[in-house]
Formats: C-alpha cells, structure tokens, sequence
C-alpha cells in the first residue's frame, strides 16, 4: 500500500526526552494555540455578512449590536463585547466568510 | 400441461431484473471505473455459492409519477453465500437503478436480509453505492434510514458487519457504515460525508473537491472512518476475504482454527529493537516474527499510525494484537489513537479474540489541541477497553512504560492476565531525565557543574527504577524475559487461558467515555 515518501526522522520530545521517530500527516497540520486576542472578533461559524450597524472611528458601547452573520438559516448578531472603538471592520455587507475570519478589530 | 411456459416466464422476469438499470446504466457504471452490483458480490462470495430473494420486490411510491417508473429489484441486490465456506448475508445497492437511490422498499428488503443474518447468526456485508434518499419517497426513505440503522446497532457485538463503500454515500446514509465494525474504501470510487460540496458551498462558501472532503484517503487516514484501504475494488475484495477468515461468524463462537505454522520471518527478534529508547523501529516487524506464518492483518493501517491493530495467529488461533508504535509519534497514546485502540480492543473481546498487547511507549501526547480535543475522555477509552474486556489478556513490554500509557497499556492493575517484560524494559513514573530532573530538583541547581549532576542523577534514576525489576519485584510483572523466548511464552500463555472466565457485575450496559 501507500508508500510514506520523504518523511524523515525528527526529534520528538515528550518530557525531557527526545525521541527520534516520524510525524503523521495528520500531527503536521494541527494547529497550533494562539491567545486570543480580545481586540479581534472573529467568525464563531461559516456564513455571510447580511447587515453591518456600525462604523469604523466610532466608540461603542457594550452589548451594541455589531453585524449580523447569517449561517445555517439563522441570523447571528454579534455584539460589542465592551464598550470600546471600532478601529477597523473587515468585512462588507454580503461577504461570505469562513470560520475563524477576522471581523472586528477594536481599540480602546 | 408442462410448467415449460411457466419456467421460461421465470426466466425472462429474471432476466430484465438481473439487467439492473439497464445496459447504458451499466455502461456508465463500468466507464467510472466501478463494478457492478451484481459483479461485487459475485467477487466477494465463493464461487457459485450465491444464492438471491426478493429480486422481484418493487416499490408503492404513487407521486411524482413514480407510479410509472419500475425499478429492478427496487435499486438493491439481496443474498446468501459463503465466503471461505463462512456463510455469509450479503446485500448490494445497485447505482444504475435510480442512482442505487434508498426507498422505503429498498430498505426493507436491506433489513430484511440484516434480520436474517442475525437470525441465522453470520456476518453481514453491506455495499452502500447510493445517491442517498429517493427524495420521492420522502418519509418513507428516511424510515427506511432509521429502520437499518436500528438493525445494525441490534447486530453490533452479536454478528460481525461489514461495509463496503464503493460509490457515494452521502447523508443519512454514511450511518449505517458508521455503525458497522468494519468499513472498507477503495480509491476514487468511495465517497462520504454529511453534507456534499455543493450544499457546503452553497450554504458556506467554502469550496472543496468531493475527493478532499470525504474520499477513501481521507476516511482512511484523517478521519478514521475507514479501517482498510486499497487502490482497487478487487484489493478490496481481497481484504474483505482475509478479514472474514479471521474473525468469528458470531460472538458465540470462536474464529477459525488453522493449521499452526511458525513464523515465515526468521529475523532475530533482539536484532529488530534498538537498544536506545529514543531510536525508533517498526512494531510490524516485531509482529511478523512472533504470528504463525508471519501473516498480519493491519486494521486502520492509515489513521493514528502511532497505534497498530490487527489480526494474527498463534498457535493456529486468531489473536488480535496491539502494539505501540515507536516508529510514529514515538508510539505515544493521543485522541486517535486511543480511540482506535479502544476501538478494536472492544471488538476483540466481543468476538472471543484474545488480545496480545506489546508495550513501547512513552506516555501521552502533549499538546494543547490534544487537551482542547479531550484526550481525557479518548484516553478513557483504552483504560475501559481493556478493564472491561474478558478475553485473555497478555502483555509484553519490550521497552518503555511510563506513567499513564504504563496503567493503559493493559497492565495487570487493569486485568491483565499475563504480563512479561524484556530485561531492557523500563517501567517507570516517566522518562528518566523528566523523573531526575524533578526529584532531584535540589541538587541540581546546587551543583557547581548542573550537567553533570544532572548526568549522574539520570543514571542512578534509571540503575535504581528505569528497569522491569522493581515491577517485577512487586509481583505486577509475571516474569522478566529473553525476547527469544516471547513467541513460545505467548504460545503457552495463551493455549493455558484458552478457557478462561472472567466474570463481570450484571449490568444493562456500563458509561464507555464515548
């Protein structure tokens, strides 16, 4: 069967040790955990931009509706999650966004 | 009278259902590069042995006009054959008939060969080749979902079940397989998931091939959905054989004996491990000298790598095997891997197949997105696995058992019938330089030279406990071993618990951490 081409020996530490041996295809495309930033609203899910209710330079408060992300049928508002400014918006009305996109970036 | 004019009658009925969608259906099918419902189970099954019901069943859907569409054998073929002799129920969409579409007829008849298969106490094999749900019939298909599915799950541990995904088999219908103990993907040709390209494109935007997205290389390798690979159908056929003659025709029996051989790789066995723990090999190789005949049958070859599992022969006896691997992920436990351990180990002893495990591992994998994707919970599963099973249960270290993956890798704490160890076998808390490093903390920083302190207290930490002596002294290992000896030790150990009974409490069913 399926022949692994050029997959070399790495070292692989578990613990103090290292150990040489090969990673899987599978292992090699994880992600890797980055803190989350507060300052940046991501998509929690696929879908499109239907409706955008503010504007970049503007401060807003807490609890404000943001945007709406309509996904799977059903229109998502997303929130201010503190009262802060805008600092930058990267999506237009009826863009369609994978998950984990960048919506929002606020600055207090 | 003669029944002359009714047997020709016969034949000619036959014939046209035989003909399946019809001759450019067929050749639309062959131009794929697939066979034929017909032609697999024909390949499968022993020759002449398959015998077919229901060809004349026809479906009572009367809207958008279907009352004018006839369709052969409502879209499936259903049967009984042998495969090696092993009586086999046997069923096959047919995809040049409306597109293999399930109705509620064709599910009835699917259903109709699973209860005989349970009745009769043999395997079943499925070949899913299907559109999905005959839309037509609205409800009616979505019962008929329902009412395999309920099937299979009445079947699982009781009769093995087999599918083949040799076609789409998409929504609803990736269930079934899903809920069987094996399933088997050929390249190119199998195709599953929830949802298709085109509903995720449409609904998400996202755009990927069907290929990328659920075909035979990724169920076999990242998703874990497919347990055996091959690059044809008839490799496929092949395998499906082997695995049939591995495995019991139910879970009252045992699998077949065979005439005991000893193994065909006469490599020595010492020769196969290195002597450093950090160097890495490959487990199979190990396998190979210790199984009759040197003949293995890796199941989930692809996925979680760090693993192997599979069947063998001892003594002429299927045992089923479970190994480390040193040679991926330097054989750690992770979320796949465990779950395909845990997995297999469970079919194991729903199948009266004892369980070799043989141990090299160095604990779990760190990571966050291994505790973000809960390898607590996946990890749980071998230790259930293994405490639950009652089968003989026999391991062999033959290097490293730290920690965690010590206790899962079925260590006597969690039943173990037989445990046996190599004398370069270390069995420890952890990895030595981890142990040194934090019990003598102290003296460490306090050295002048923290290097060589740190040098000298690895090497009294593995003089004192990096060794299968001190297990052994406890009574957790049953015997420190020569490598050369593991196969004739094997052998004895599992001839003399060859009747063994283990009992369990009476429950409806223990929590597995699913």
């Amino acid at each position: 069967m399926t022949k692994e081409t050029k997959n070399e020996l790495v070292d692989f530490a578990i613990t103090a040790r290292k150990y040489k041996t090969l990673l899987t295809r599978k292992y090699k495309s994880r992600k890797f955990w980055e803190n989350p930033n507060p300052m940046e609203i991501y998509s929690f899910i696929p879908g499109t931009i239907v409706d955008i209710f503010v504007k970049e330079g503007s401060f807003i408060e807490e609890g404000e509706p943001l945007l709406i992300l309509e996904a799977m049928k059903m229109r998502n508002r997303i929130d201010m999650p503190f009262s802060a400014k805008i600092k930058k918006m990267n999506v237009i009305q009826g863009q369609k966004i994978p998950k984990d996109y960048l919506l929002v970036e606020l600055e207090k | 009278m003669s029944l002359k004019k009714n047997i020709l009658a016969l034949r000619e009925k036959k014939a046209i259902v035989q003909k399946g969608g019809g001759d450019e259906a067929i050749e639309k099918q062959v131009a794929m590069g697939k066979l034929t419902a017909r032609d697999r189970i024909l390949a499968i099954l022993d020759k002449n042995s398959f015998h077919e019901y229901d060809l004349f069943v026809v479906h009572e859907e009367r809207n958008f006009g279907m009352d004018k569409k006839v369709l052969a054998g409502d879209g499936v073929i259903t049967g009984t054959g042998t495969v090696y002799g092993a009586p086999i129920c046997i069923y096959a969409q047919d995809f040049t008939v409306m597109g293999g579409s399930l109705g509620l007829k064709h599910a009835r008849k699917i259903t109709k060969i699973m209860d005989l298969a349970l009745k009769l106490q043999v395997p079943c094999i499925g070949i899913n080749d299907s559109g999905g749900a005959r839309i037509q019939e609205g409800i009616g298909a979505l019962a008929g979902y329902g009412e395999i599915f309920y099937r299979n799950t009445m079947a699982s541990g009781v009769i093995p079940q087999i599918s083949v995904i040799l076609g789409p088999c998409a929504g609803g219908a990736v269930y079934s397989p899903a809920l069987t103990d094996f399933v088997f993907v050929v390249e190119n040709i199998s195709k599953m998931f929830i949802t298709g390209p085109n509903v995720i494109e449409s609904v998400l935007g996202e755009k990927i091939s069907q290929e990328d997205l659920g075909g035979a290389r990724v169920h076999a390798e990242i998703t874990g959905n497919a347990h055996f690979y091959a690059s044809s159908e008839q490799e496929c056929f092949e395998q499906i054989k082997q695995l049939i003659r591995f495995i019991p025709w139910n879970n009252t029996q045992k699998a077949k004996s065979f005439e005991p051989k000893p193994p065909k790789v006469k490599k020595n066995i010492e020769n196969i491990i290195p002597s450093d723990p950090k160097q890495p090999y490959d487990v199979r190789e190990v396998i190979s000298v210790l199984v009759d005949d040197s003949e293995f049958l890796e199941i989930h070859e692809l996925f979680a790598q760090n693993i192997v599992v599979g069947f063998g022969r001892m003594n002429g006896e299927t045992v089923g095997f479970v190994a480390n691997q040193p040679m991926y992920l330097a054989g750690v436990l992770d979320c796949d891997s465990s779950d395909k351990a845990a997995r297999f180990i469970r079919y194991c002893d729903a199948f009266n197949i004892p369980i070799v495990t043989l141990e090299d591992m160095p604990g779990y994998l760190p990571g966050v997105d291994q505790e973000h994707a809960g390898v607590i919970r996946h990890g749980a599963k071998v230790l259930y696995a293994y405490s639950e099973a009652t089968v003989p249960k026999i391991t062999v270290i033959l290097r490293k058992a730290y920690g965690g993956g010590y206790i899962a890798m079925n260590s006597r704490h969690l039943g173990a019938d037989f445990v046996f160890s190599w004398p370069s076998a270390e069995i420890a808390v952890m990895g030595p330089e981890g142990a040194a490093n934090i019990i003598f903390k102290k003296e460490i920083m306090e050295a002048e030279d923290q290097d060589a302190m740190r040098q000298l207290k690895v090497q009294e930490y593995i003089d004192k406990f990096a060794n299968p002596y001190v297990a052994a002294s406890k009574g957790y290992i049953d015997g420190v071993i020569e490598p050369s000896e593991t196969r004739s030790i094997l052998l004895h150990a599992l001839a003399i618990s060859n009747k063994k009974i283990d009992d369990r409490p009476t429950k409806k069913h223990g929590i597995p951490p699913f």
